[in-house]
């Protein structure tokens, strides 16, 4: 007990570096190494080229201190798509270790290693790939969508975007100093406590989770205000756009559910550094009480990042099929319905337990049920196409790809849910293959879908089709290659979390999966590439009007990108698909009487805290005390500072604006 | 901030529906609070009632009191606050908090008594 803060034997590197040496760098690996020359080779490239071409002063004046929600927005989709290339980096390594670690072959991965990786996969891909792109879009939808200026606290969701990006920069420090966890994503104890799990590998975990997580209750909060507070005049709850709806649910459950992982992960702490037993095995802790706990996080969580897939595949789905939305009502009450279920639904995470039948079938019934107001939109979604005028862009693709997709991971999710087949397949890859059928194919393919669909509106050029398709057929069949095999696995009994195995007739799904991953690969390459084509062929790609793809909702009725006021005028809502219904009543756009807006301006604090944090998190992993009480004191400070700090916002003049909106319509003219 | 639209563009007045509360329901509060304060105090001081689960739970039971208090008189929240948003948030907030805490009680009182008695002692007291 209190090992931790023994200052018995007081030796000088230990104040000054806490439990860091020169050991902790782990040059000795070779993977490592390479990894460390690729991304020092890559982080130098994008130094120099902001220098070269004298980006830092935009870069810090437009992006970092900026407080405009579509930048933000931008942001966060930049983070997720950079830590999806680490997430899938660690995926394809898994991969490829478990297709040839048969019988005497060992791999090249060993399980100290493997560990790190398979808990370092799950905690980028839900918390800093998923998270992200799902904040970011909503960051850049909803305000658009309700016809607001921006967010209710712009400051407020700078900080958050800085405070995401700082877990996610303890989280990518682990890979060079020290090492990451191994106690799985959710980081269950007794594994993860301090008599299993002495080292620094936990303590990454944790404070890279309590960081983000700040940013991630921040944004939740704001978005809430934003859609309950600021809708556009006329835009009673019944108008709501079905993707404000499902950012409201989500953001609702974000609010809820997020103070209990931050609670379980502080008592995990305690446990950790001043030795309490909240979760040990013996004296009195009870690590099931653990389990318990992160899945009424856990659980709610999962629909925190699909229902604003759903939002997505619903937009898209009625703007190219060129009709309302079939059962607009029915979707809002699925959504809610989904909302309030998904608190009574978390024991099926953990039916092996031993609760017994009484709990077990609760939560097994509750569980089924919430497939009833899945399904409902399932049929919404279809009911739309029929007879729809369907026009298969790219977003309409990944919404089709996700529908089929998505109901058999549905099928496979009921099944788990029946009690006693779970106690089969409980810790298989069937279960693996289980979630990544829903989170692939639901929140990737809806997030990819969201990209190409709102990508014109913020940069005003459509993304390419060619290499958009080839993403979406390499995704796609990739995604089947990879998990069905996974499936048939876990049928036969194959445990996750297996870096070796001994039965060789396995060996063949695995290579095939290990197939799906490099087809998988091709599928973010081609995303990569749509993207540079994209922006070199900007000019044939422009959209001058606006609204590319017939849009229906307001964030359609203003230029492409929108000017920072999004809005010279505030819209006045009269129906559900406001603008569709402005354009079917011959909106003519006003033209003159502009008056001087009302903005925030940027600030820095944001940024500044969020680097402070790291570095804070970075202290109190390595038991570096007086760094931690330092940059703890430089937080505090900053945070009373910024708010004497009167000088926040300010008034875009009237000659601006007719500016902006003169060359609009002489853009709009022009097309003509 | 920048919630101004064109429609109402420069007044920084704001008309969000709540209500500020008066000196006399302050007071009110503050003698409730106190009052539902004390009482507690006194039952833990001079142990009136004998068995400590009973006091326990009268304890969370004015504790309970004392929060709606607060929300009452302190927090100004009544069935028309906000527009009716601040009572569906706290219908919303009371059912979570309901599910969570009896399903917790619920799974881990099962887990409890399903799990191999721990040590020497629990067999001994095991049913
Ligand atoms: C892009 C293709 C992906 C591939 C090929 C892939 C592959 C895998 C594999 C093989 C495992 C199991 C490792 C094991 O049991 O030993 C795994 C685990 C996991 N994956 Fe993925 N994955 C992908 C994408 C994602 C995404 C997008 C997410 C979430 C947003 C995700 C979340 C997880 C989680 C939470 C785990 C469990 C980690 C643990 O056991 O603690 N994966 N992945
Ligand atoms: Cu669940």
């Amino acid at each position: 007990m209190f090992s931790n803060l023994d200052f018995t034997n007081l030796d000088l590197q230990k104040l000054v570096f806490g439990r860091l040496s020169l050991a902790d760098i782990p040059y000795h690996e070779p993977i490592l190494l390479v990894t460390f020359a690729v991304v020092a080779m890559g982080g130098v490239v994008v130094l120099g080229a902001i220098t070269y071409f004298r980006f830092w002063g935009p870069l810090w004046r437009d992006w970092v201190t900026s407080v405009d929600h579509k930048k933000i927005g931008i942001m966060y989709i930049i983070l997720a798509l950079v830590m999806l290339l680490r997430g899938f980096a660690d995926a394809i390594m898994m991969i490829t270790q478990k297709a040839i670690a048969f019988g005497p072959s060992e791999g090249y991965l060993p399980p100290h290693h493997y560990d790190q990786i398979f808990t370092a996969h799950g905690v980028i891909m839900i918390f800093f790939v998923a998270m992200p792109f799902v904040t970011g879009l909503m960051n850049y939808v909803v305000p658009l969508q309700i016809g607001a200026r921006d967010v209710s606290f712009p400051f407020l969701n700078n900080f958050s975007f800085w405070m995401t990006v700082a877990g996610a920069v303890i989280t990518m420090i682990s890979l060079f100093v020290g090492e990451f966890s191994r106690a799985t994503w959710l980081g269950y104890p007794p594994l993860s406590g301090a008599d299993m799990s002495p080292g620094v590998g936990v303590d990454y975990w944790i404070w890279g989770l309590q960081i983000a997580g700040i940013g991630t209750l921040l944004s939740g909060i704001n978005l809430v205000a934003t859609i309950v507070k600021m809708r556009a005049p006329g835009m009673t709850m019944m108008k709501l756009p079905v993707f404000v709806w499902t950012s409201l649910c989500t953001n609702v459950l974000i609010v809820a559910a997020f103070p209990i992982l931050t609670a379980v992960l502080v008592l995990l702490s305690l446990d950790r550094y001043v030795g309490t037993h909240f979760f040990t095995n013996d004296l009195g802790g009870n690590p099931m009480m653990y389990f318990n706990l992160i899945w009424i996080w856990g659980h709610p969580e999962v629909y925190i990042l699909i229902l604003p897939a759903f939002g997505i595949f619903s937009e898209v789905t009625s703007t190219y099929c060129g009709k309302r939305l079939f059962g607009y009502a029915s979707m809002v009450y699925a959504t809610v319905v989904i909302t309030i279920l998904s608190y009574l639904v978390w024991l099926h995470h953990f039916f092996t337990m031993g609760s017994g039948a009484n709990v077990n079938s609760f939560f097994g019934i509750t569980t089924m049920i919430i497939s009833i107001p899945t399904g409902a939109k399932i049929f919404n979604w279809l009911f739309t196409m029929y007879r729809g005028r369907i026009r298969f862009e790219l977003p309409m693709l990944w919404t089709v790809g996700f529908m089929v997709t998505f109901v058999i991971g549905g099928m496979t999710g009921v099944l788990l849910a029946v009690p006693p087949a779970d106690f089969v397949l409980h810790n298989s890859l069937f279960l693996v293959a289980h979630f990544h059928n829903v989170i692939i194919g639901g929140v990737l393919f809806g997030m990819f879908a969201g990209v190409n669909y709102w990508f014109p509106k913020a940069f005003g050029f459509k993304l390419d089709p060619f290499w958009g398709k080839m993403s979406f057929w390499c995704w796609l069949v990739g995604f089947y290659l990879v998990f069905m095999p996974l499936y048939v696995l876990g049928l036969m009994g194959v445990t996750r979390r297996t870096q070796h195995f001994d039965d060789p007739t396995l060996q063949p799904w695995f290579i095939a999966a290990a197939c799906g991953a490099v087809l998988i690969l091709c599928g973010i390459l081609s995303l990569l590439v749509q993207i540079v084509v994209s922006i070199r062929n900007r000019e044939a790609l422009r959209d001058t009007t606006g609204d590319p793809w017939g849009g229906r909702t307001l964030e359609w009725s203003t230029s492409s990108p929108p000017p920072d006021y999004n809005f010279a005028f505030t819209p006045v809502v009269h129906d559900l698909d406001a603008w569709y219904d402005m354009k079917s009543r011959g909106y003519a756009r006003p033209l003159n009487g502009f008056r001087p807006i009302h903005m925030p301006k940027n600030t820095g604090t944001g940024a500044i805290i969020g680097g402070l944090s790291v570095v804070f998190g970075f202290a109190m992993i390595w038991y570096i005390w007086w760094l931690a009480a330092l940059s703890f004191a430089a937080i505090f400070i900053v945070s009373i500072v910024h708010t004497f700090n009167y000088n926040r916002d300010f008034y875009i003049p009237a000659d601006t604006v007719v500016r902006a909106e003169n060359e609009r319509t002489a853009v709009l003219a022009g097309r003509v | 901030m920048s919630a101004e639209t064109a429609h109402h563009g420069d007044e920084h007045g704001h008309h969000d529906g709540a209500s500020h509360g008066s000196l006399s329901g302050y007071v009110t509060g503050f003698v409730l609070s106190v009052i539902l304060t004390a009482i507690p105090f006194w039952l833990v001081m001079a142990r009136p009632v004998e068995s400590a689960l009973w006091t326990g739970i009268i304890i969370m039971a004015f504790a309970a009191v004392q929060i709606v208090v607060h929300m009452v008189y302190f927090l100004h929240m009544n069935t028309k606050s906000e527009g009716g948003w601040t009572i569906l948030a706290l219908i919303f907030t009371v059912t979570l908090v309901v599910i969570t805490l009896t399903g917790s009680l619920w799974v881990m009182h099962h887990l409890n008594s399903n799990m191999m008695p721990m040590s020497v002692h629990d067999m001994r007291h095991a049913p």
